[in-house]
């Protein structure tokens, strides 16, 4: 087996959330080595939507209350993704064509609109949350705002802190700035086993053996596996998303939706489908009917632009649907970053979150996520 | 840039591009009839405005796209090309309506 050397920081999965805390790492100064599979990977960060989307997150819906601290954790990272955005062009070289300014939601009923409406005032009056600066247009403040929006929409609810990427060019921007900084990356490395040892972990890939001082497991639906072998219970699901993207148009869309928006390149996106099916990844005609139908519903000029791909792709969703950050007690030094809003928080993760892991202790809003949490029983 | 092989018999069809009177052939897809005509610029990036010609000529790379009939965005080497159609270069993204 090859000896793949020594490094202080192994970032095992080379997604969106993977690749910022290696940028992150790096930035730092600290010797960072990142690892990922291959290309038929289930790889959630080409299933993202590329929203920075603050509206919403912190509620959860299936426990009927608001999370503080998720919702302050995606407002503190979205605050920042400006400066992220600006600084990381500078590191790699590469745009990713960040456009802050706020994004909507629409309803095509006027009981939707109401109980989006009431969702998100209960997440704002939460204690510990507070206002994200939420309005409701409707009418010709709603079209003045979205002049091609078309009759059935009734209304929306308004952002100012949403905004949306190009997020394969964020991708590849943090792998490039990470590598300008000098971090490795070992592709086509899959961890198959991580085996603690005496002054930190070898990881043992098809590549060969690399030993390193701490870890940071953040490899999507492949973590549960191995978060067990530094002691830690992850629980995940896969939840399969369809996105459809058309020709490239010329720009009508001021804001995103958080279903639809026009890329940077003129292409409009449409997606928001939620579906579990387990590690079935294929595109079904169905749910891409009903997106598209849905998306010329809101915007009937669409009913003659052209869909030119259609792909589905695994994203990841913990049991309470927040992320995870925690450290090994057992194993100290090996940490789980897990999330299913890597684009939203990449700016976080990065600035923010890396930090902590080269000092060694989470803190703030990256504490408040251990894996404890799914340890214990549910009430009868 | 190009030239037609021999004859081999096939009927001419008269088309238009960019206003000005062309020749085609029978069987010509879109983009092989402006190529024949001496047009290897079809449209502009939708992205960087840089000029863009045929590069696969099998439905691939969207290269090749054309208004056609006043229809943008249309896959010139996917499209046969019909007596009379009126094609236009596609000068980067398409406005929807056109």
């Amino acid at each position: 087996m090859a000896d793949l050397g020594t490094t202080d920081f192994a970032v095992i999965g080379g997604g969106v959330v993977g690749a910022a805390i290696a940028y992150g790492l790096a930035r730092q100064g600290e010797q960072v080595c990142l690892l990922d599979e291959g290309d038929i990977a289930h790889r959630a960060s080409r299933a993202n939507f590329a929203l920075v989307c603050v509206q919403g997150k912190g509620w959860l819906a299936e426990q009927d209350r608001a999370e503080p601290d998720y919702a302050g954790l995606t407002r503190s990272s979205a605050a920042a993704w400006q400066d992220f955005a600006t600084e990381l062009e500078a590191a790699s070289g590469v745009a990713v064509s960040y456009a802050g300014g706020g994004g909507f939601s629409l309803a095509l009923s006027e009981p939707a609109l109401a109980q989006r409406q009431a969702m998100l005032e209960r997440l704002d009056a939460t204690p510990g949350v507070g206002s994200a600066g939420i309005e409701v247009l409707r009418g010709n403040a709603l079209r003045d705002a979205l002049p091609d929006v078309g009759p059935e929409v009734v209304g929306g609810t308004f952002c100012p802190l949403d905004g949306h990427v190009n997020s394969p060019k964020l991708l590849y921007a943090l792998h490039a700035a990470s590598q300008h900084l000098g971090a490795r990356f070992l592709s086509s490395a899959t961890v198959e086993q991580i085996l603690p040892a005496a002054a930190g972990f070898r990881l043992v890939t098809p590549a060969g053996t690399l030993t390193a001082r701490r870890i940071v497991i953040s490899a999507g639906l492949g973590s549960t596996r191995l978060a067990a072998m530094v002691g830690l219970h992850a629980p995940l699901r896969p939840v399969k998303g369809t996105i459809m993207v058309t020709e490239k148009l010329a720009p009508f869309l001021r804001y995103p939706m958080t279903n639809l928006r026009q890329t940077n390149e003129g292409g409009v996106m449409f997606g928001g489908s939620t579906e579990d099916v387990g590690h079935d990844d294929s595109v079904g005609l169905g749910v891409s009917g009903a997106l598209a139908a849905r998306a010329v519903r809101m915007f009937p000029r669409l009913g003659s632009a052209a869909i030119v791909r259609v792909w589905s792709g695994l994203r990841i969703m913990s049991p309470d649907g927040l992320p995870v950050y925690d450290e090994s007690p057992r194993h100290p030094g090996a940490f789980l970053c897990l999330c299913h809003s890597g684009v939203t928080l990449a700016a976080a993760h990065a600035l923010r979150l890396a930090p902590m892991l080269a000092g060694g202790r989470l803190a703030g809003h990256f504490a408040a996520f251990p894996t404890a949490r799914f340890d214990v029983p549910a009430a009868a | 840039m190009f030239r037609r092989l021999p004859d081999a018999g096939e009927a001419t069809l008269p088309f238009t591009i960019d206003g000005a009177p062309a020749m085609g052939r029978q069987g010509d897809s879109v983009a092989a009839a402006l190529l024949a005509a001496g047009h290897p610029v079809f449209r502009q990036s939708a992205v960087t405005g840089s000029d863009r010609g045929p590069y696969c000529m099998m439905g691939v790379c969207f290269d090749c796209l054309v208004e056609i009939d006043g229809v943008g965005n249309r896959q010139g080497c996917m499209t046969l090309l019909r007596a009379g159609m009126a094609i236009r270069p596609q000068p980067g993204k398409r406005l929807l309506g056109r």
